[in-house]
């Protein structure tokens, strides 16, 4: 397993990954994506069993993860390229004619790593719940984990998902929330308030965990090991993880309008010059 | 086989057929798990409950979830039948069966009962006419509506077999059987009824029944109809199709669904292709349906027998 600081250098290469994948095609969501860097490096580098080569979709025996959020999918191809699931230099495809790197992702073109599609907001907890009671009948003893955005938790379909997990004491899936608050229109809190969010999961029968420092890579590992120890106790377990949109590029951080936004040649730069060349080297 | 051969042994529901179906399956298959929302036995799924309560689960009213669910258990190798009303099967989560099931290509066999008028009393707002043309819009979607009792039994046991989604549409009414109790359900094979030489009638779901006793009729007044009881929707049938088509150069498509969207405009591109036509529809005529008895419901949005005749009638006047 590589050790901290190699994956604090590939959390820097994500980054770049990130603002280079949107700057090439002009298109892509760079700010939930860079704020969500430290949970997909840490989940990919340190918290899941995980076999790249050959990708079997069932993912017996293995951890399995599913992006509800699927917008976000620069940081998640980033991520799933620099661990072995495919060619780093595919990223230049991204959002290109005959990709594998569809806008959103997608099982459609066969890409390892992805299990469902996702892009329509509000389906990823359902469907981690059906891949987990799948290993629970399989007696299989790994986990299942998911990511949702916060302005997701809007969509009714959620909050179904929610009940049915503690209903049917889904007690092997980790999901996560990235609470940036952010969305298109503006701050969560003005678009449609989740008002208390830890309690709102709690009084739905969930073991809730909260995460200050989403953007803190070692934080986030063990949170990510917390929430896996938790598991097995009739509960599934939500960690509320507390991100910073644009996290890393300083004009994008904290703000709803990088969003789905691509930066300019001169935004560009001003980016690269913050997230420094690493050895993995670029795309 | 002659129109007269054909006859009916006892009127049972399709939903029963189903539901027996499902539970052999389980027996044959430990794959095969089953989802509702809240309506087990109006689906008749109990059965597969009983036996198999582990593998069974009650998502409650939450369509949508129950897809997204049924999507991750087929991600993990099961193969899942959710089971609800066809309209909350169909329109009410369309996106979840898109995204999750379609594009993604899961294993899921969306089974959708209570389709059509002959819902009865509940009215318009549970009988949906539509559920056929929104399903086969959606790329490598199978959509299947049998006839009676045994072949929604038996097409409930063969969609196991299919990797795919598959849309399986059936009713709420005890309903003439008269297929062969072992007959053997091909996906997209259409089954040939009754050989004829004036009228090709295409019919899917309970219309089959009434366009049997329709060619009856017919034969008795000297019309002669080749009877083809089109089970699989989609992949259509094409060869069964313009084979009886390119013979008796008339056609009348009778299905329990608006006119648009369904079997008869399956039929309809097909034929504007390869082998223009006359041809009928006898189908809901862009109208919500009502609360009613079913026969009556039947007969007042123009799905009985004297509405395949009167189609038949029309065709025949058009092919001169």
């Amino acid at each position: 397993m590589p050790d901290t600081q190699q994956l604090t250098e590939l959390c820097t290469q994500v980054r770049r990954d990130i603002v280079r994948m949107v700057y090439n095609v002009q298109s892509g969501h760079p700010g939930g994506s860079l704020g969500c860097t430290e949970f997909f490096v840490a989940l990919y580098g340190a918290v899941m069993k995980h076999s790249p080569k050959p990708f079997r979709m069932e993912g017996k025996n293995q951890d399995v993860f599913f992006l509800s959020n699927g917008h976000i999918s620069p940081v998640w191809y980033s991520v799933l390229a620099r661990t072995g699931y495919f060619p780093v230099a595919e990223l230049a495809t991204f959002r290109k004619l005959n990709t594998r790197l569809q806008g959103h992702p997608a099982t459609h073109e066969g890409l390892p790593g992805i299990r469902i599609a996702s892009g329509s907001l509000g389906q990823g907890i359902s469907v981690a719940i059906g891949a987990a009671l799948a290993k629970r009948l399989d007696g299989d003893k790994r986990w299942v984990f998911a990511l949702t955005g916060d302005g997701e938790l809007e969509e009714g379909q959620c909050w179904e998902a929610i009940l049915s997990a503690a209903h049917l004491k889904v007690d092997n899936l980790v999901v996560t929330v990235d609470w940036n608050g952010q969305q298109i229109d503006g701050p969560v809190e003005q678009v449609m308030a989740l008002g208390n969010l830890p309690a709102k999961w709690k009084a739905f029968g969930w073991d809730v965990l909260v995460l200050e420092k989403g953007n803190d890579l070692e934080a986030v590992i063990a949170m990510l090991r917390k929430a896996k120890r938790r598991c097995g106790k009739g509960k599934p377990v939500v960690v509320l993880m507390k991100t910073d949109m644009g996290h890393g590029v300083d004009f994008m951080a904290g703000t709803h309008k990088w969003h789905g936004k691509a930066p300019n040649a001169e935004q560009f730069e001003q980016a690269m010059a913050q997230l420094p060349v690493t050895r993995l080297g670029d795309f | 086989m002659k129109i007269n051969d054909i006859t009916s042994t006892s009127n049972r529901a399709t939903r029963e057929g189903f539901g027996q179906g499902l539970l052999e399956l389980g027996r044959q298959n430990p794959k095969v798990v089953g989802l509702t929302a809240d309506l087990m036995e109006s689906l008749q799924m109990q059965h597969f409950q009983k036996e198999f309560p582990e593998r069974f689960f009650q998502i409650g009213i939450a369509e949508a979830n129950m897809m997204g669910i049924a999507a991750g258990l087929a991600t993990g190798g099961k193969i899942p039948y959710t089971g609800t009303f066809a309209n909350f099967s169909t329109g009410r989560v369309y996106d979840q069966i898109r995204q999750s099931i379609a594009y993604s290509h899961k294993n899921v066999k969306i089974c959708a009962s209570h389709a059509g008028v002959t819902l009865g009393e509940d009215g318009a707002t549970h009988q949906i006419l539509e559920d056929i043309g929104l399903m086969r819009m959606l790329p490598g979607m199978v959509v299947i509506n049998p006839c009676d009792y045994n072949q929604t039994k038996a097409a409930t046991i063969a969609i196991a077999e299919h990797h795919g989604p598959v849309y399986l549409r059936f009713g709420r009414p005890a309903w003439p059987v008269f297929t062969p109790e072992d007959q053997k359900f091909r996906i997209g094979k259409a089954l040939h009824l009754a050989s004829g030489k004036d009228v090709s009638i295409f019919a899917t779901g309970h219309l089959v029944w009434t366009c049997i006793e329709a060619a009856k009729e017919l034969a008795a007044q000297g019309v002669s109809c080749e009877v083809i009881n089109i089970h699989t929707i989609k992949p259509l049938d094409e060869e069964a199709i313009l084979d009886s088509v390119s013979k008796t150069r008339a056609v009348v498509v009778a299905e329990e669904h608006q006119r648009a969207g369904g079997l008869g405009d399956a039929i309809a591109n097909l034929l504007a292709h390869k082998l223009p036509t006359p041809m009928e529809y006898v189908g809901v005529n862009d109208s919500f349906g009502e609360s009613g008895k079913p026969a009556e419901l039947l007969d007042k949005y123009g799905l009985g027998k004297k509405d395949v005749l009167w189609a038949v009638k029309d065709v025949l006047d058009r092919k001169k």
